[in-house]
């Protein structure tokens, strides 16, 4: 009765091409907007923008990042915490080694090198797929990891191996509050979510849709697969660089490879499947999911009034995670961003169910 | 040339023990199209549950035969290891039959989480040893040729062993048997052979139950050299690139592609390593296959099954 489009006509193109077409949506959007931008920097106290937000921002973005990949174009890739990884570091090096480099400037320039890996460990998917490419994205997976530790001058010659970074700033304005670092996320991911939004609505992310779909019919009505797949690869690689320098910067501060093994991919890989693949909203969904689960279940026992170890606790972590990847992908292959789907269209039909 | 020949072996042996964990993803996919990135994970559930049940057996039953103990844990690790089998059919696979093959890899890997977790929760997480009095002295050979002599380990040289043993078995039953036949029909195509009346739920089951005795003496062995503990399931991650580089369909792939692998890791790290900085046996192998997959996708011995884009 609230949420539908009855009424709302479209006299020109440009109306009808928006990425909200429906007002409520609109008007929603920008509540949660504002929502994020002041209600919650005032209300929500230092520990929760620290361990949980911050996070599930960073995270959100790298999974929006590989969900272009994975569930837009269809290639599985295990090697996200690769490309974080590269995206971090490269990002490092720049902010060391150049005087008085923009925060901003080095962190783009890391998604930029992060592109160049991306695209170099992509062209293995012009021939192959499937399986073979997973295992074909391990190996960066593992050559990053063992990169990162051995060669010295990537770390600048640190010799604990682990760099740090500290006295961020932009444009003068510190970024050392978790309030601060909070908004700093927070604008990466509205814009880069923006971007990602319009970018698969468009020419290229059809392109990637119907390479992923079936890449011998795209091929056949002249869609490039070298090209498709490249580009996927390198937008997401891109983005994920993007997150992974954010997750070395802001909201680790000092770092070491470890931060980006091979169990960072896999929690990405999971946080798209549970979000939904080839959904945007779905990696906020997906993020928000596996950063909340691990607290939820272990507060849950103090709730019940029983404890239980640690180990216990991350071994019911990792069942549990384990249990919903396949129940996700039996039940509802297209994750929580269906749901909410669904659930919308359920909305603009109500009270009538036809 | 004494110190060369000796990591050759070490490599060859160590080789032997990729092929028997990839000789279980060979299985499942041969027999069912399903790449089970489970397998490491089954690995570690399988030889948990011998290196539990041969401690907690003499305790139950009251007796001290460690002999006695191996047996039995190895009858119950089994029939564990066939249970296992038996709920990843019933409660994932038979709901994603004729789906994608990312879709079932996918799966798998949320099947090897839910692994990892429940065997560590039930055999607990510390390290075990599993004890099936393998020879542990060295042995000393060609004493007469080199100088020093060449040092080899019995424990690999059993390990060899049993492994070409699990291979014969394994051929034997695939090409002369009716149900080995059954599994090559559902691995060409699921629907085709259902529709020919091959119960596809029970060859899943019977598959799977294979892979498990392989994990089963992928585990002990592995088990028995190093302790059994979460390491264990990443090992599996090493036998991935054998898979790829010998090819996903073929055994003798699995078992000549790991050797390449053992030895080709072996020898890179001792005579490239020092130019890389050391440590290079971590993605050595992926490299090695990642570098093969450009140049013959379908490995040394698969089948041309991948359709190419």
């Amino acid at each position: 009765m609230f949420y539908r489009e009855n009424g709302q006509f479209k006299s020109s193109y440009r109306a009808d091409q928006q990425i909200f077409p429906i007002a409520q949506d609109r008007i929603a959007i920008l509540v949660l907007l504002l929502v994020a931008f002041i209600v919650v920097p005032l209300g929500v106290s230092d520990y929760w923008m620290r361990a949980i937000l911050t996070p599930f921002l960073i995270l959100s973005l790298a999974a929006l990042g590989l969900n272009i990949l994975v569930g837009y174009c269809g290639q599985i890739s295990l090697g996200t915490g690769a490309f974080m990884a590269v995206g971090a570091y490269a990002a490092y090096n720049f902010q060391v080694r150049i005087d008085g480099m923009p925060l901003i400037a080095s962190l783009l320039l890391g998604g930029l090198c992060a592109t160049v890996i991306g695209v170099l460990f992509g062209i293995p998917s012009l021939r192959i797929k499937g399986l073979y490419l997973a295992v074909a994205t391990l190996a960066a997976q593992f050559f990053t990891d063992w990169a990162f530790l051995r060669i010295q001058w990537f770390t600048n010659n640190s010799s604990s191996g682990s760099v740090s970074v500290a006295g961020l700033n932009v444009f003068g304005v510190p970024i050392e509050s978790p309030v601060q670092k909070y908004l700093f996320c927070l604008i990466f991911v509205v814009v880069f979510a923006l971007l990602a939004k319009n970018l698969v609505r468009s020419a290229i992310g059809r392109e990637w849709m119907a390479m992923r779909d079936m890449d011998v019919a795209a091929a056949v009505i002249g869609i490039r697969p070298v090209y498709a797949k490249l580009t996927a690869f390198a937008v997401s690689s891109f983005i994920v660089g993007v997150a992974g320098a954010l997750w070395g910067f802001v909201h680790l501060g000092a770092w070491e490879p470890a931060a980006f093994s091979i169990d960072r991919s896999f929690q990405l890989l999971f946080m798209v499947i549970i979000g939904g693949l080839g959904s945007i909203m779905g990696s906020f969904f997906g993020a928000a999911f596996i950063v909340l689960l691990p607290l939820f279940l272990n507060q849950l026992p103090g709730w019940l009034g029983f404890s239980i170890s640690t180990a216990l606790a991350s071994h019911l972590e990792t069942m549990i995670f384990g249990a919903l990847i396949v129940f996700f992908l039996i039940v509802e292959p297209h994750g929580l961003a269906r749901l909410w789907s669904t659930g919308k269209e359920k909305l603009r039909l109500w009270p009538f169910p036809h | 040339m004494g110190f060369f020949l000796e990591t050759l072996f070490g490599g060859l042996m160590v080789g032997m023990l990729y092929s028997l964990i990839a000789i279980g993803f060979v299985l499942i996919y041969k027999a069912s199209g399903v790449f089970n990135f489970a397998q490491g994970a089954m690995v570690l559930f399988a030889a948990l549950a011998m290196a539990r049940f041969a401690e907690w057996f003499p305790q139950w039953f009251g007796f001290e035969s460690q002999v006695l103990a191996n047996i039995l844990a190895f009858i119950a690790a089994m029939g564990v290891m066939v249970i296992v089998a038996w709920l990843i059919e019933r409660l994932a696979l038979s709901k994603l039959v004729n789906q994608e093959g990312i879709t079932l890899l996918m799966a798998t890997l949320g099947i090897a989480y839910f692994l990892d977790g429940v065997g560590q929760t039930i055999f607990g997480n510390d390290i075990y040893k599993i004890d099936i009095g393998m020879p542990k002295e060295p042995l000393m050979v060609l004493q007469g040729t080199f100088q020093g002599g060449l040092l080899l380990s019995q424990e690999d040289l059993v390990a060899a062993l049993v492994a070409a043993g699990l291979v014969v078995v394994l051929a034997i039953f695939f090409q002369k048997t009716a149900t080995g036949r059954a599994l090559r029909a559902v691995a060409d195509d699921h629907q085709a052979a259902q529709s020919i009346g091959i119960p596809l739920k029970r060859i899943w089951v019977i598959v799977w139950s294979v892979a498990g005795f392989s994990a089963l003496v992928a585990g002990i062995i592995w088990g028995s050299k190093l302790g059994v503990q979460f390491s264990l399931s990443l090992v599996a991650l090493k036998a991935l690139p054998v898979v790829i580089l010998g090819g996903l369909t073929s055994i003798p792939g699995a078992i000549i592609g790991g050797l390449l692998i053992g030895v080709g890791e072996k020898l890179s790290e001792i005579y490239l390593g020092p130019m890389l900085g050391g440590g290079i046996e971590i993605w050595f192998a992926y490299v090695l296959a990642l570098v093969f997959l450009l140049v013959r996708p379908q490995g040394l011995f698969g089948e041309k099954i991948i359709d190419r884009v």
